[in-house]
């Protein structure tokens, strides 16, 4: 079986629906195939990670310590993205990833997206909106999550 | 009298034959008359007022096989004094059942189509009948999907089942957590993220939603945006209720009785009403 | 109004001591008779022993937030409209133990109810209030389910019906199409005739006509047919206020958002008077409680009002926190989610809400602000 261009694979993946072939093939150009075993750690919290990632197959935790716990606060899959604010170029992570299985990507570098975007504006423009989609849904369901619905009110009466 | 008229004013006496602990703070009830009496027959989605002695009476879900009339299986969680009460009875008391009361999930409406299942914590409870009935009645219905999201780990009900319910075929079943801890190395994130892995044929879809109103709402909201019809779509409802039949007003939500035209309603029925606040 | 009478429903005429007899007889027929009587300075529905404890040659004065007892005008022995209460405090009694149980160690007992009632006749029933049983019936008896309790109240009830010669400025029986005559729904109904003319009495059933049997009464002559239509007449002249209910059920839903609910929430204390003294408020709660051993347990049923902030508790909060959220509640249930529930209004337009609010709210006059603007 031939194995697939990176073009191709990234033409599959949900984050670049809709992308012109043109743009697919400039991402392709900076695209790097990674791999994470089982329980590595991605990126820690606060490192200048400069990486943005496209999520092929297995499954990432993002985590968060506090004295004498670790929360799991968000998990992404196949067909997600990792590391949105590699993009934008400012400051640390926020959080530490975690792969909690074997997973495939393709990384990109934050810094070589950002100047393709300088030179070509309409590709800038494309991935800028799509960004914005993701993080406004993760935006949602965060908030989703805050809201913490299941949580038990004291019933005085029942 | 019969013991219809019977079981809507006055409680019949049930024993409780078993008590397992599910969580941290939610137990499952299983009850049978304690004279042997024939029970009305529940439909998924109904639910019982259960009277605990001195204490009060409390709108409780049926939660378990509508095929097993003769059991009565609650799960509850504690919450109050009430709840409480309830929770602590041992193998061997009596508490008082009246009912069963209330609208049932539709099941028949998914005949021949999807059955899409979105449970939030304890709203897996009232939903357990109908996997029941389509696991038994499987070639009435095409896929199952179950989704089933919870506060943490600590907090899923059923987790046996729901591994076993995985397990059958045409069946998908996805559990998350609002948060999560280290040794669980499931999916993390509010239920609707767990959208993303599954594949609607939405014309051939039915959905059944019980969880916190929030919840239910911003699934509904997913739902759409995926194409499938508000006459598809049901939710079940709950609001204070004393007399579950109708008599004493404290159900009311905009013109329904959450207790006669509920607890189950359609999303067609419900949406003027949904995104009104303090209705 | 005289088309009416084109049905000649039975008719015949008794003399002022008539009333006299027609309480005794009630009493004889083991029947607990209940109708107006004067206490703390306001007309309450009681127990009558003798037809002379009614208010007779009593009126009122009332208005919105006012109500004052005064003098009929010479001669007029009914001149007095509507209380603060009710017929419900007899058919939905305001508390009510509904089941007692004992305890017997992890068991217990539902103990059989000896569900025994008086017998009532409610004496001096207006057409609004036999409008208001009519809604009670089917919200207890003609739904779903049925209430049994009131069902066995309800069915002994002997009701003796005052068709009104006058009509209060709260009034607005004429909008809801409840009033103020009286077109059936009792055993008996007595119109007063001008100048101590005695009464008019139509028969309305069976029962109604067995116990005229026992009195002293006469056909009634085509004078005493016209005089009372005439008295009636001059009732429905009195009438004031007025709701226009042409689709007031979507209007209301559809006002749900209106401004007006603010202006009403600045006055409204959440007091439930209206729903104290509204003759189809019909929420109650349930109180469970044990005696101090343990060992027995009663369930008590107690009116509630959908104005108090517990009302609609769950889960941690109320669900209609605000007191703007719980007058439109009450309104729109009342005008519109009653018709969807019950097909019928559940305003029958006495306007007992209007006289007994503290503050002064006119249920009419917010309807009319609220359709205007309906936000």
């Amino acid at each position: 079986m031939q194995a697939k261009s990176l073009a191709e694979i990234l033409q599959e993946h949900p984050f670049l629906e809709g992308f012109k072939p043109e743009h697919v093939q400039k991402m392709a150009e900076l695209a790097l195939e990674v791999q994470f075993g089982r329980d590595q750690i991605i990126f820690r919290e606060g490192q200048e990670s400069g990486l943005f990632f496209l999520i092929l197959s297995g499954k990432i935790a993002l985590e968060v310590s506090a004295p004498g716990r670790i929360f799991r606060v968000q998990t992404l899959e196949a067909g997600e993205e990792l590391g949105w604010s590699s993009v934008l170029g400012e400051g640390g992570k926020h959080f530490q990833a975690r792969s909690l299985e074997t997973v495939r990507a393709l990384a990109f570098e934050g810094s070589r997206l950002r100047q393709l975007c300088e030179q070509d504006p309409a590709f800038g423009y494309a991935l800028m909106k799509r960004l914005l989609k993701v993080v406004a849904e993760r935006l949602q369901a965060t908030r989703l999550q805050l809201l913490d619905v299941y949580a038990p009110r004291a019933a005085k009466l029942i | 009298m019969s013991t219809l008229a019977t079981a809507v004013m006055t409680s019949i006496r049930a024993r409780v034959g078993a008590v397992v602990k599910e969580t941290h703070d939610t137990f499952t009830l299983t009850v049978s008359p304690a004279d042997g009496q024939a029970l009305e027959p529940f439909r998924p989605g109904q639910f019982n007022m259960l009277y605990v002695f001195g204490v009060g009476e409390l709108p409780i879900s049926i939660s378990g096989d509508p095929e097993q009339p003769e059991q009565l299986v609650y799960t509850v969680r504690s919450v109050g004094q009430a709840t409480h009460a309830l929770v602590s009875r041992n193998p061997g008391d009596v508490i008082g059942v009246r009912g069963p009361f209330g609208t049932h999930w539709p099941v028949e409406a998914a005949r021949g189509k999807d059955v899409l299942i979105v449970a939030g914590g304890i709203g897996l409870a009232p939903l357990r009948p109908v996997i029941y009935h389509v696991l038994r009645h499987r070639d009435d219905y095409v896929r199952l999907l179950v989704l089933y999201g919870a506060r943490s780990p600590r907090d899923l009900l059923y987790r046996k089942q729901l591994a076993e319910w995985s397990r059958v075929p045409d069946t998908q079943v996805l559990t998350t957590v609002d948060y999560g801890g280290l040794s669980w190395r499931g999916h993390v994130g509010v239920v609707t993220t767990l959208f993303r892995q599954v594949r609607l044929h939405p014309a051939e879809t039915v959905a059944f939603i019980c969880g916190p109103e929030i919840m239910m709402r911003y699934v509904i909201r997913q739902l759409e945006a995926r194409g499938v019809a508000p006459n598809d779509i049901y939710l079940s409802m709950e609001r204070n209720m004393k007399c579950g039949v109708g008599f004493c007003g404290h159900c009311q939500l905009g013109p329904y009785f959450v207790c006669k035209d509920g607890p189950v309603f359609s999303y067609q029925q419900m949406r003027p009403w949904l995104d009104r606040h303090e209705i | 109004m005289s088309a009416n009478m084109g049905l000649r429903t039975p008719a015949f005429h008794i003399t002022r001591a008539g009333l006299g007899q027609l309480i005794a007889a009630l009493r004889d027929c083991g029947y607990c008779v209940v109708g107006p009587r004067i206490r703390d300075g306001a007309i309450v529905l009681d127990v009558l022993e003798r037809f002379d404890e009614l208010p007779l040659g009593w009126s009122d004065e009332q208005e919105a937030g006012h109500y004052r007892l005064s003098q009929a005008p010479d001669g007029v022995a009914f001149g007095f409209n509507l209380g603060p209460q009710s017929w419900k405090k007899f058919l939905h009694p305001a508390s009510l133990c509904i089941m007692q149980a004992e305890r017997h160690n992890g068991d217990f007992k539902i103990l059989e109810h000896a569900k025994s009632a008086p017998r009532y006749a409610f004496f001096g029933m207006r057409a609004c209030e036999l409008a208001a049983i009519q809604v009670l019936d089917r919200v207890f008896t003609g739904d779903q389910f049925v209430e049994p309790g009131y069902q066995a109240r309800r069915k002994e009830a002997f009701l003796i019906a005052v068709q009104c010669t006058r009509a209060a400025p709260t009034c607005f029986c004429s909008s809801m199409g409840t009033g103020p005559r009286a077109e059936g729904g009792f055993d008996l109904a007595l119109t007063e005739l001008p100048g101590g003319g005695g009464f008019l009495v139509e028969v309305g059933s069976a029962r109604g006509t067995e116990l005229l049997e026992r009195l002293e009464h006469q056909p009634a002559t085509e004078e005493h047919r016209c005089q009372a239509e005439q008295a009636i007449a001059a009732a429905a002249a009195q009438i004031v206020r007025r709701i226009d209910t042409h689709d007031i059920v979507r209007r209301l839903y559809d006002a749900y958002a209106s401004p007006h609910w603010d202006q009403i929430a600045k006055r409204c204390l959440a007091c439930a008077n209206c729903t104290l003294v509204c003759p189809t408020c019909f929420c109650t709660t349930v109180e469970d409680a044990s005696s101090v051993p343990g060992d027995r347990a009663e369930r008590w049923r107690k009116w509630d009002s959908c104005f108090t902030e517990s009302f609609s508790y769950i889960h941690g909060g109320s669900v209609r926190m605000s007191v703007k959220s719980r007058y439109r509640q009450w309104l729109t249930h009342k005008l519109a989610a009653w018709v969807d529930q019950f097909e019928m209004f559940g305003c029958v337009g006495c306007g007992r809400c209007i006289t007994w609010c503290p503050a002064k709210i006119d249920l009419t006059e917010e309807v009319k602000q609220l359709v205007a603007s309906p936000g």
